[in-house]
């Protein structure tokens, strides 16, 4: 996989098979990047498992908190990385420990680790690195779309709606690709690859 | 199934980024999921109904995408903003209602009283005016450089500079601006580049390609193309780190406007164009029409035809004025032997817009009497329509200059501007020839 770029078929692909995401190094502060996410895809639809230890056995939006990964009781699709590029690869250990195996490893923006996607790949799992699963969903499903944010997509058909409310999005859209933004790719994948040289030289 | 991790570009064969046309027409848009309504309906409303106390909560406090007050925001708005950003290539982007607050809220985001941003000289006299003047009140402060001398740019940057502000085809007299040159000033800086693309539209020049980090545009110029709705539009580049300590607060400091959060961290690359929504227009106010937003649409989607049959025009006038007895000299970049020339065609291959300026032998009073025969050409202060435009810029657009800004922006006593629209080019040229032949 290449990991500077991936086609929209792959992230939704992800998004439309998972089920439940366990969300490592959610903060229960209700400002934080990780919580909003946490919020959003727990809102339409996903089984979202907050992993923090220094909250375990509280709640996070009605949803109880484990310490680590494999104290979860049931299985995890997808494991949300909200911790620095370091913390990835003894992460993705653990995942390779968990039965059943999660189908997916995600790495939050500005968290790349290209040692850690390695070994998930060798173990089977799906890679995504320096995305968020809610601005992926929000392009995918055309959401984003209401603040004006380049979804990078066009369609002529339909958006579906979710059916859970009045203003949320399901990702059963059939899209093209859209505009591209280069300038800012190049710049994300400059910020990521110092992100993660300085990750490994920890 | 063996993936080489270095090698296998799986998205690669199915990927292929659609050409300019192309989302000049579809990007931002989709059939309405209500009812299939294939073109973009005008969101004629004020506000947007919520689920429940705890989706308005949540949309207030930025956790979901969605709609709640046009002010903030609009769903037609919306298909106009990612419209213009995946033209430009930016991330993101935002309508309002006028160039002018485009360039009001983007300087709210960045500066505080007392800061300093270089501007280039070299402007529409409106922006001039506006750095000049009202941009006093809020402490922000403007220090000007030349845009054909790029150590001016260098020079001009003090520990207090916060942004550097250029025009890629400069009002009126088709001023090619080096973007690539200023926007290392402005990296080696540490300060975002902002360009203001109104004059070439994405069609001609792509700004961001070249360095700028943010983009503004008057919608009401060349984009409407069609001189009946005022608007104004910035796109994010997502090129610029905001999270360099202090300098940009907006940006990079928790926000008491949100309970804390930091809008750097939360909305990633198109933070800054959220930062001017929720931070700027919702505490200021200046946001788009529908309505207005809907007719800027329409003309987007014929913006490659219209811009290209714009500059063919432009060029066969400027080449028949530059031939012309009466006239002394002609300030267009398509012309090859102006001065602009090789960065035009370095920067705008398609073409050098469709403003041009030139002088009449006969100084001040045969200008004015030019403008006075001219009876297909409108006299009037706008550019960028389908009708051809013609004003007199030192005693109306750049009027509140000193006679010295005047010349230096090109717009001294002699100088008439014509915006060159799309009517046959023998008839523009025909009503140019019986207005020259009265003066």
């Amino acid at each position: 996989m290449n990991h500077d770029s991936y086609p929209d078929s792959y992230i939704r692909g992800i998004l439309n098979t998972v089920k439940s995401i366990a969300m490592v190094g959610i903060s229960p502060k209700d400002n934080r990047p990780s919580y909003f996410a946490f919020k959003y895809l727990l809102e339409r639809g996903y089984r979202m498992i907050p992993v923090n230890p220094g909250q375990a056995g509280k709640d996070i939006l009605g949803q109880k908190v484990y310490a680590k990964l494999s104290d979860i009781p049931e299985p995890v699709d997808m494991i949300d990385v909200f911790r620095a590029a370091p913390y990835a690869l003894p992460i993705v250990e653990e995942a390779l420990t968990l039965k059943p195996r999660p189908a997916v490893i995600w790495m939050q923006l500005g968290v790349r680790n290209d040692e850690a996607a390695a070994k998930a790949e060798a173990g089977g799992m799906k890679v995504v690195m320096n995305r968020c699963p809610k601005i992926e969903y929000g392009r995918l499903s055309s959401e984003i779309g209401w603040i004006g944010v380049n979804s990078r997509t066009i369609s002529s058909k339909k958006a579906q709606l979710l059916g859970k409310g009045v203003q949320r999005m399901s990702l059963n859209r059939q899209t093209m690709t859209g505009g591209a933004t280069s300038a800012a790719q190049r710049a994300q994948e400059d910020g990521a690859s110092a992100a993660a040289e300085s990750g490994q030289k920890k | 199934m063996v993936r080489d991790r270095k090698g296998y570009r799986e998205g690669f064969m199915t990927e292929r980024t659609p050409g300019f046309s192309t989302l000049a027409i579809h990007a931002g848009a989709q059939p309405d999921p209500t009812t299939g309504a294939r073109a973009t309906p005008i969101y004629q409303t004020t506000s947007f109904v919520f689920d429940d106390v705890d989706h308005a909560a949540s949309l207030f406090g930025l956790q979901t995408f969605g709609n709640i007050y046009t002010r903030i925001g609009n769903p037609t708005n919306a298909v106009l903003e990612e419209r213009v950003a995946a033209l430009e290539g930016g991330t993101a982007g935002l309508a309002v209602a006028s160039g002018h607050a485009a360039q009001v809220l983007v300087f709210h985001a960045l500066m505080r009283p007392g800061d300093e941003f270089v501007a280039a000289k070299k402007l529409y006299g409106g922006s001039i005016n506006q750095f000049n003047h009202a941009f006093k009140s809020f402490g922000w402060n403007v220090v000007w450089a030349d845009p054909d001398d790029i150590s001016s740019f260098e020079r001009a940057v003090s520990p207090k500079t916060k942004a550097i502000f250029i025009e890629s085809i400069a009002n009126p007299g088709g001023v090619i601006t080096d973007i690539e040159a200023v926007s290392n000033v402005a990296r080696r800086a540490g300060v975002p580049l902002i360009v203001d693309n109104t004059l070439a539209t994405p069609y001609l020049w792509k700004p961001i390609d070249h360095g700028a980090d943010i983009v503004v545009h008057s919608l009401t110029k060349f984009l409407g193309g069609h001189g009946n709705s005022i608007g104004g539009l910035i796109v994010d580049a997502g090129t610029f780190n905001w999270s360099r300590e202090g300098r940009y607060p907006m940006l990079s400091e928790p926000r008491p406007e949100y309970h804390g959060i930091v809008l750097h961290e939360t909305f990633g690359n198109f933070a800054f164009a959220i930062a001017c929504r929720v931070l700027s227009l919702r505490d200021m106010g200046p946001c788009l029409s529908p309505f207005n937003a809907f007719l800027v649409l329409t003309g987007v989607e014929t913006l490659p035809l219209r811009m290209q049959r714009h500059c063919d025009n432009a060029k066969a006038v400027a080449e028949w004025l530059t031939i012309h007895p009466k006239v002394a000299w002609v300030s267009y970049p398509g012309l090859p032997g102006d001065r602009y020339h090789t960065l035009a065609k370095r920067y705008c291959p398609k073409g050098a817009g469709a403003v041009l300026t030139f002088g009449l032998k006969g100084g001040y009073d045969a200008g004015v009497k030019l403008v006075s025969n001219v009876k297909l050409f409108s006299h009037l202060a706008n550019i960028g329509d389908t009708r051809s435009l013609i004003i007199h810029p030192a005693s109306t657009t750049h009027r509140q200059l000193s006679d010295a800004q005047k010349v230096q922006a090109g717009a001294g006593p002699d100088v008439v501007r014509l915006s060159v629209g799309l009517e046959d080019k023998e008839d523009i040229i025909a009503d140019l020839e019986q207005g020259l032949d009265g003066s």
